[in-house]
């Protein structure tokens, strides 16, 4: 603050350029000069009852601030209108409260108790703002004021009043560090927060207060993970560089077995070496020759659910994710950064220049990372020097056997550069790369003494001395071979003016003076003779290479080094009078010299070991990547150093267990409690946090849904296996799902006993069957291909269930009955049997004369077992229909006699589970035979599908024919148009579905539904309220009315007066959530999650519609 | 986090200072200046400058430093992708982020600044929020302000802070519902001395112009997905459709904002659309030179280059330049020695020459470089990459938008070595 008047003076030198309105303000001259009365006019200003008057002097005295003048003189005036009325003046109010608040605390205090009844408004934008404000006042008075008042708000409500407490954090510990461990209390309580919006600002309050207490973040570490991807960009960065040193911490290096075993690190493999692993395991532990590495689930989580924020817009988050990567993840998969960063080489040039540091230290550890991308960083002459330099810092890194031509080619263009730094730096890359290549060794070197050469005036080549310097290191390594090139430099020195340079060479002359014994002398004489007009670094090295020439040749020489020697005795700067004594002592043989004396040719002519050319970023990597601290190469303030890998081996599965346990009981019973509430937007937090094997919540598969909620009851070894599959199928996950499935099954079916909570496994047992009669289902091996939502293939699987079963024998059935043991239900076996035959019975098979009686007579069964079965529990529905609609696709007078009818048979199409199985009825009422029934010049919108059905050659007068079309309408309810054949007519028709018939059940567990339900919130999620009619209150009526409106399936559920549906859209597979909420008076509450918010949003719509009826 | 911000013009004025902790004193930007002085060219001013006590990080957009003071350890990064993204909302509040601009504001930009950072670290940047809280001025809304005596800040308090769709605020209404689509690919080229492409990849990206009202939900869907290799989002775009679908779903922000920006596989060839031949040498012993330099058109499928620019940056020696230009205009800054040919559109059947004498000073050495040519040009109506977009469906709004889609392929950093 002491500086602060000092601006006024500044100020007023360099405001001449200001704009008219300011030009004149009261500071310009200096505060308390003539100008002072102006102050006086603002202040009548700010008494004034106009507000008009009083923003006008708020804007006035803010862009005073803003110009860094004084305007502290008017506290008095402006904090009286802290509680204006106008939100203006009201907010510049603030500005500039929080900006002098410091330098007059007293006053500052008056504007508290407005900020106090500001933190208990009724509007959560109002509290959040008064806390804001509140906590920004530094004066050390309020803290006890503040305390509290975060404390308050951060179990707020509103999540953005608790965001704001987050943000209030710092502010209250920088201004006293004596709260903080009441503010760590703070920052656990906002940590088990499950909002975006909290999460990204509590992280940053916990890096500034408390970064040492790792331990906070244990219990919420999964839920951190999953939440982040809809975090704000700013969160993301900090959340990201938070959790890469809490990897560091708890997991194990990734890359441990290698280093063990791997002296070549280029060939170290991460894949293959994952399969060693699993071959060890295989063999037996008995070998037990090291132990296999299994990537902790939890670090799989991180890494995975951090590489789609590669894909973000803002720099910051794709350099926090590559860090990430680069820190924690084996080194097959660290390889995806690369693409993202040569992507940020097109940002802003100060963006360039960081991720250019950063790269450069990563190519030096990684270099097979970026050699795809050599060429991106290919350099212009329009970059700026800076950025060239660190790109041909990148581009020497990369540098090896098979690209060097290519790299030396395009050095030898940076070369004739104009910009002479850029030139001197590309004289060096080309010294380090000939250093690092021996192969080219010597071209660049005749390269470069063939640049010296062919300098027209070598005086001024600015970069010559970097030129001869880099020849000299290059020498030094085979000087034998090279005495043709000293000779030419020895030429040069009579051309070269510029000091260094002279003197490299007189150095290179004196080292290898014995290569070259003829001239070595000759230079010294011509050295001697100019030796007074020499710089004096040019001086020390003629003494030098006098000294070394003495010793070797002392017979030519002895003269020659007595004159120099006398020379420099008498030499205006005393460190060449000093060396020369020194030197003079040493080699000249007196009777008071030691035995230095004898080691004299030793001294000077030892071996020296050749100098190591390296990059200036290597081993710079110890600092994490990313940070202040890497770019400047020095540990900044509060930089929190990047721990190293534990040596312990904890064994995943414990630590798994152990993560709650490691923190405080009270708060994880508290925590439990909360659990227990069923507030499904918690629950994905919840579960990912509880369940042990978290291993797949990105897929959001049924498969990896089953297998997490069964992994907390099962044992670690599963958890392991399947680790390592994904580990195998990492890269084409999503591609490889249905092969990983197929691989899976086997395994699976030995578990299926310790499963209970896995309703897919209902589905395996059929599998078999399934396989019997793949013969006779030919055409559904194409199918196989491509299907791909779960939905499709379970319900798929069902039917051949059912077909088998409806055969004749109950064995199937009673097998299914075995294994199946629903999570919910309490009622006897025989009824749930049935109920679940039923659930996977949607419609007979293929050729249905009578597919709705067959239905309607399982549904009037089934109404009998619900009525009965009073329904204290849940009860399981059928998915399928309860009666099928059937709609006109032809009448019979426009069709002259031919009517069409079709309706939505919800059973999956054969030829193509993407497909929405249409049965149509065709009736043929005309007194002629119709022949050649066809469905021809399907014209679909772009994305549709229609698979046609098989012509019907001739139809009897009075028949009826009953065909199946499949039809893709990827998830809209638009019509497919097509035309109906007959041998003499066409007719336009169209298909339009009804949004309940673009998706097919799914068959999912409370706890799943919970968890997907968590993930579908915010803007899929659509909210209705209604009332139910009287007739349709019964738990009956309204899960037939939500059947038959939508193929839904149901899920069990705990609480009596809620029914959950969940289906699956035919096309995409995005889940659909159907929640009805019963309450007292008929009223009910509907809630629908999906990703398709069109779909919900009609389907909100039907429903309702279905339930009003 | 950010302690401080200064902003800087060319003559070395701080114009402006805004301070989110305790006060730091301007004198902390001595060392700024010094460094701008070591560095000689703006461009190569470090972006990160360390002091004894604190940390400089500094970007440098439109002829404006933007000086943030650092104390502690922070991701230089996040410093220099908020400070753009800061320069960003003052382009877009007042059509361009310069001095005047900034200055003639200064109200707005000081309560913009306050909304964007709390403590250092950032609050609100996405536009749409900030549009909400901060109107931007108009000279219509400043007429009535000045009459009513009414404010720019906005009387409703934002909800768009509370919504999980940031970057969309609530309540927009047009009577006009358009969504314009422009995809602009920039070819970066490096063509060396004989002719062949060095080094050529096409960047492109989608900018958006929507004005819909309500809540829509746009799906957009491309020919030809495949094509684009590494892609970066903005915000609003549901990343597991495009994993699953290559569908670009997306609830969009109100306004002008970026979609997404790509690149191209370089696997794939890329065509070239001007070849340009130049012969350029400097004689011996004598202080002058040749210049001649012809761009023609290949492979522009059919479509006219237009818009085509040069600049070179002659070496230092060169005193003058006597051309002749058979279409368009050149203009040469013996100061800066920047050669500005501008030649507007190719026609294939009278390509553009620029030919002439080099003066250069007496008894310079012949300057060791020919100096490398920076092509810009514009192709309406194309996409060299052969992007197509398919279709566009909005749902979730009963109205039928207005839909458009416009192509561009422009020079990005096209180099002619010589």
């Amino acid at each position: 603050m002491a500086a602060s008047p000092a601006y006024g003076e500044e100020k007023g030198g360099s405001s001449s350029l200001g704009e008219p309105e300011y030009g004149h303000d009261p500071a310009s001259g200096g505060i308390f000069s003539s100008d002072y009365k102006r102050h006086d006019d603002l202040k009548e200003m700010l008494d004034s009852n106009k507000d008009s008057l009083k923003l006008e002097a708020m804007k006035r005295i803010v862009a005073m601030i803003a110009r860094g003048k004084n305007a502290s003189d008017l506290f008095p005036a402006v904090v009286k209108n802290v509680a204006c009325k106008n939100i203006e003046v009201k907010k510049l109010v603030y500005v500039y409260l929080v900006r002098y608040a410091e330098e007059q605390q007293d006053l500052a205090l008056l504007s508290i108790s407005t900020f106090q009844r500001g933190l208990k408004d009724p509007n959560q934008l109002i509290r959040a703002s008064a806390l804001r404000v509140l906590s920004s006042i530094r004066v050390p008075i309020i803290v006890p004021i503040m305390m509290l008042a975060i404390k308050e708000a951060a179990s707020d409500m509103s999540p953005y009043v608790r965001k704001t407490a987050a943000h209030a954090i710092p502010k209250l510990y920088s201004l006293d560090s004596d709260q903080k461990d009441q503010l760590i209390e703070v920052i656990e309580k906002l940590l088990a927060d499950k909002t975006t919006l909290v999460a990204g600002s509590v992280v940053m309050a916990f890096e500034e207060v408390c970064p040492e207490r790792i331990d906070l973040i244990h219990k919420n570490y999964r839920k951190l993970c999953n939440l982040l991807i809809d975090v704000e960009e700013w969160g993301q960065v900090v959340i990201i560089n938070m959790l890469t040193r809490y990897a560091r911490t708890q997991f194990l290096s990734p890359n441990q077995n290698e280093s063990l075993l791997e002296e070549n690190a280029e060939k170290a493999f991460y894949g293959s070496e994952e399969e060693d692993a699993k071959d060890a395991k295989a063999e037996a532990a008995s070998l037990a020759k090291r132990k296999p590495y299994v990537m902790d689930p939890d670090h799989r989580l991180l890494l995975r659910n951090t590489k789609p924020l590669l894909q973000s817009r803002n720099a910051a988050v794709v350099m926090a994710v590559a860090q990430l990567y680069f820190h924690l993840a084996p080194k097959a998969e660290v390889g995806v950064i690369a693409k993202a960063l040569v992507r940020l080489l097109r940002s802003h040039s100060e963006v360039q220049y960081v991720v250019l540091q950063n790269v450069a230290t990563m190519s030096i550890k990684r270099r097979g990372m970026f050699e795809p991308y050599l060429k991106s960083f290919y350099i212009r002459s329009t970059d700026p020097t800076q950025i060239k330099i660190l790109k041909l810092e990148v581009l020497t890194n990369l540098a090896n056997e098979t690209n060097i031509s290519t790299i030396l080619r395009e050095f030898q263009t940076y070369i004739r550069s104009m910009d002479k730094d850029f030139v001197a730096a590309t004289i060096q890359a080309i010294g380090r790369c000939a250093t690092n290549i021996g192969k080219v060794r010597d071209t660049c070197l005749n390269g470069l003494v063939q640049l010296l050469s062919n300098r027209d005036d070598l005086a001024k080549a600015g970069s010559l001395p970097t030129e001869l310097v880099v020849i000299k290191k290059l020498l030094q390594m085979q000087p034998a071979q090279h005495s043709e090139i000293i000779k030419h430099m020895a030429k040069l020195t009579d051309n070269i003016q510029v000091p260094m340079a002279r003197a490299s060479i007189l150095w290179l002359i004196g080292e290898y003076c014995e290569h070259v014994p003829k001239i070595a002398p000759d230079v010294l004489r011509k050295m001697a003779k100019s030796f007074t007009n020499e710089e004096d670094i040019v001086k020390l090295q003629v003494i030098n290479l006098a000294a070394k020439l003495y010793l070797t040749n002392s017979k030519q020489s002895k003269l020659l080094t007595q004159y120099v020697l006398n020379l420099a005795k008498y030499d205006q700067n005393y460190d060449i009078r000093d060396r020369a004594r020194f030197i003079r002592q040493l080699i000249v043989p007196t009777e008071k010299s030691g035995a230095l004396n004898k080691y004299a040719k030793k001294l000077f002519l030892a071996q020296k070991p050749a100098p190591v050319l390296e990059s200036s970023f290597k081993d710079r990597d110890h600092f994490q990547l990313g940070s202040l601290s890497h770019l400047l190469n020095a540990k900044a303030v509060g930089y929190q150093e990047l721990p190293d890998w534990p040596d312990e081996a904890p064994d995943p599965s414990v630590r798994n267990v152990e993560v709650p346990e490691w923190t405080k009981c009270t708060i994880r019973e508290k925590r439990k409690e909360k659990v227990e509430k069923p507030f499904y937007s918690d629950s994905e937090g919840e579960s990912g946090a509880t369940e042990s094997a978290d291993s797949e919540p990105e897929s959001g598969s049924e498969e990896s849904g089953s297998s997490s909620s069964s992994g907390s009851s099962s044992s670690g070894s599963e958890e392991e296996e399947e680790e390592e599959e994904e580990e195998e199928h990492s890269e084409e996950q999503s591609e490889d799902k249905e092969e990983e499935e197929e691989e899976k099954r086997p395994k699976r079916k030995e578990k299926e006993g310790s499963r209970k909570a896995a309703p897919r496994s209902v589905g395996s047992p059929s599998e078999e069957e399934e396989e019997e009669e793949g013969a006779k289902k030919s055409k559904k091996k194409k199918a196989l291909q491509g299907r791909k939502g779960r939905a499709e293939t379970s319900s798929e699987e069902a039917s051949t269930s059912e077909s088998s079963s409806s055969g004749s024998d109950s064995g199937s059935e009673a097998e299914t009955k075995r294994r199946k043991a629903p999570p919910s239900s309490k009622a006897g076996p025989k009824e749930i049997s049935l109920l679940d035959l039923d659930d996977f019975t949607p419609p007979p098979p293929q050729p249905i004369p009578s597919s709705s009686i067959v239905s309607t007579s399982l549904v009037t069964d089934l109404e009998g077992l619900t009525l009965t079965d009073t329904s204290l529990t849940p009860t399981l529905l059928s998915p399928a229909f309860g009666t099928v609609k059937t709609y006109e696709l032809l009448h019979r007078m426009a069709g002259e006699g031919l009517a069409v009818e079709y309706c939505f048979s919800r059973r999956p199409f054969p030829g193509d589970p993407h497909m929405v199985a249409v049965q149509i009825q065709i009736s043929n009422n005309t007194d002629a035979e119709v022949k050649n029934l066809r469905v021809s010049e399907p014209k679909p919108l772009s994305g549709m599908r229609i698979q046609e059905f098989p012509e019907i050659e001739s139809l009897a007068p009075g028949d009826t024919a009953s065909v199946v079309m499949g039809i893709d309408f990827c998830d809209s309810t638009q019509a497919a148009n097509f035309q109906l054949c007959t041998h003499t007519r066409h007719f336009y028709v169209s298909i339009q579905p009804p949004v309940g018939e673009l998706m097919a059940p799914v068959f999912m567990s409370e706890n799943e539904f919970k968890k997907e339900q968590g993930k579908l919130t915010g803007m899929s999620e659509i909210t209705e309220k209604l009332t139910l009619p009287e007739k349709c209150r019964s738990d009956h009526a309204i899960v037939q009315q939500v059947t038959s409106a939508a193929n839904v399936g149901r899920v069990p559920c705990g609480a009596s007066n809620e029914y959950r549906f969940a289906a699956k859209t035919v096309t995409s597979g995005s889940l659909v959530l159907i929640t009805l909420e019963r309450r007292e008076g008929g009223l009910a509450q509907l809630t629908i999650n999906s990703e398709k918010m069109v779909i919900g949003t009609m389907l909100v719509k039907d429903i309702s519609q279905a339930l009003a009826q | 986090m950010i302690h401080s911000l200064f902003l800087i013009n060319c003559s070395g004025d701080i114009f402006l200072e805004k301070h989110w902790k305790s006060v730091v004193s301007q004198s902390v930007c001595d060392y700024f200046f010094e460094a701008q002085e070591k560095a000689i060219d703006v461009e190569n001013v470090p972006p990160v400058i360390s002091t004894p006590h604190h940390y400089l990080i500094s970007i440098y957009r439109d002829k404006i430093f933007f000086v943030s003071v650092i104390q502690t350890e922070v991701p230089p990064l996040f410093v220099i992708e908020f400070l753009h993204r800061v320069a960003d909302t003052f382009q877009d509040y007042f059509g361009e982020c310069s001095e005047t601009a900034i200055k003639d504001n200064v109200v707005i930009v000081y309560e913009l600044l306050e909304e964007m950072l709390d403590n250092g670290f950032p609050l609100a940047t996405e536009s749409n929020i900030l549009k909400e809280l901060i109107k931007p001025p108009t000279i219509l809304r400043s007429v009535v302000n000045s009459i009513t005596g009414s404010s720019n800040v906005g009387d409703t308090l934002p909800t768009g802070q509370l919504s999980n769709i940031p970057w969309r605020r609530a309540g927009v209404k047009y009577t006009n519902n358009e969504a314009y689509f422009d995809v602009i690919e920039e070819i970066d080229a490096i063509i060396d001395k004989s002719g062949s492409t060095v080094f050529a990849e096409i960047q492109g990206v989608i900018d958006s112009c929507i004005k819909l009202s309500g809540m829509p939900d746009l799906s957009l869907s491309f020919m030809n997905p495949r094509l684009l290799d590494d892609v970066s989002f903005h915000p609003c775009i549901r990343f597991k459709r495009w994993e699953s679908e290559r569908v670009l779903s997306f609830i969009p922000p109100d306004g002008n904002f970026r979609l997404i920006s790509y690149r191209v596989s370089s696997q794939n060839l890329v065509a070239i659309p001007v070849y340009v031949k130049h012969m350029i040498s400097f004689k011996e012993n004598s202080s002058s030179g040749r210049f001649d330099v012809t761009i023609g058109p290949k492979q522009n499928m059919g479509k006219t280059v237009e818009g085509v620019v040069m600049t070179v940056h002659m070496p230092k020696a060169v005193l003058n330049m006597s051309l002749t230009a058979t279409q368009g205009s050149y203009t040469f800054d013996p100061v800066t020695k920047v050669l500005t040919w501008d030649v507007g559109k190719i026609t294939p059947q009278k390509l553009p020459n620029l030919k002439g004498i080099v003066n250069l000073q007496s008894g310079a050495p012949k300057p060791e470089e020919n100096p490398s040519l920076n092509i810009q040009f514009k192709i309406q109506q194309l996409a060299i990459s052969g992007l197509k977009v398919n279709r566009l469906d909005m749902y979730g709004e009963k109205y039928k938008p207005f839909k458009g889609v416009k192509y561009i392929t422009k020079a990005g950093k096209f180099q002619v070595r010589t």
